[in-house]
């Protein structure tokens, strides 16, 4: 299941609704996203404070880019049930952003898929970033880890874009 | 031809709108022209388009390629490198 949404979720509630009544699942994996209250400044290793962000997304697509990768990651590995909430609008320090869950027979694809649809989610699915500064909004740059960290997927991709 | 161009993030504000349905000549039938053509219109959308790299565009709500035909009654969105998920990089 895919949503996308401005409220904030419970990850507590969510979990517990989450594969309720498949026995055959042997275990959840789940990734949580929050907003941090320091960002890079640009110099490797340093931190600059960042007040709130607003993410922007592109209704529609982005349902339709998360609905690929999430299709990608249930032809990769045997998943009995899979998660993602998305948020967007205005978020402050501590804030969650991203709920990923993934449900399998066995902990491996589990943990495997869950790390592939955060990694690929964050290079694919169309958000941006803009953070609010003491110097202003600022538009966050794609940061080249992120690049390096959805790459190590990229073996096995059949569709490729 | 009549297609419908959205511009999101920075390139919104660069190009001082969210969307706009455009007419382009009958040459224009690939994503590189139009975006040179709509560029040449100006008022704000050739500093949305100023550097190429990082320019990424989706047909119909599917990434393409700068080679990608254009048909009548496509949407077209141009936007930066996205940068969604948690704060932190994929690798920390």
């Amino acid at each position: 299941m895919i949503r996308v949404q401005r409220e904030d979720f419970d990850v507590g509630q969510e979990l517990a609704r989450f594969g309720a009544g498949n026995a055959k699942i042997g275990g959840v994996c789940v990734f949580v996203g929050l907003v941090r209250d320091m960002t890079d400044d640009g110099n490797a290793g340093r931190t600059k404070p960042v007040g709130a962000m607003t993410l922007e997304h592109y209704p529609g697509m982005t349902e339709t880019e998360i609905g690929r990768i999430e299709a990608e990651a249930r032809a990769r590995w045997p998943l009995e049930d899979t998660l993602v909430i998305h948020r967007y609008g205005r978020l402050a320090g501590g804030d969650r952003i991203v709920l990923v869950a993934t449900a399998s027979a066995h902990r491996e694809a589990a943990f495997e898929s869950c790390r592939f649809l955060i990694d690929w989610l964050k290079t694919k699915a169309p958000f941006w970033k803009l953070e609010e500064t003491p110097q202003g909004g600022q538009w966050v740059d794609a940061r080249a880890s992120d690049d390096a960290a959805a790459a190590r997927w990229a073996k096995a991709v059949k569709s490729g874009s | 031809m009549t297609v419908r161009i959205l511009y999101f993030a920075y390139f919104r504000e660069r190009a001082g709108r969210a969307s706009e349905d455009v007419s382009p000549p009958g040459d224009v039938t690939t994503v590189a022209q139009l975006m040179a053509w709509l560029a040449a219109r100006g008022e704000g959308r050739e500093k949305a388009f100023a550097d190429a790299a990082l320019v990424r565009v989706a047909v119909n709500q599917n990434y393409v390629k700068m080679d990608h035909p254009i048909k009548p009654g496509d949407e077209v969105a141009f936007f930066p490198p996205v940068t969604g998920g948690a704060t932190g990089g994929g690798a920390a």
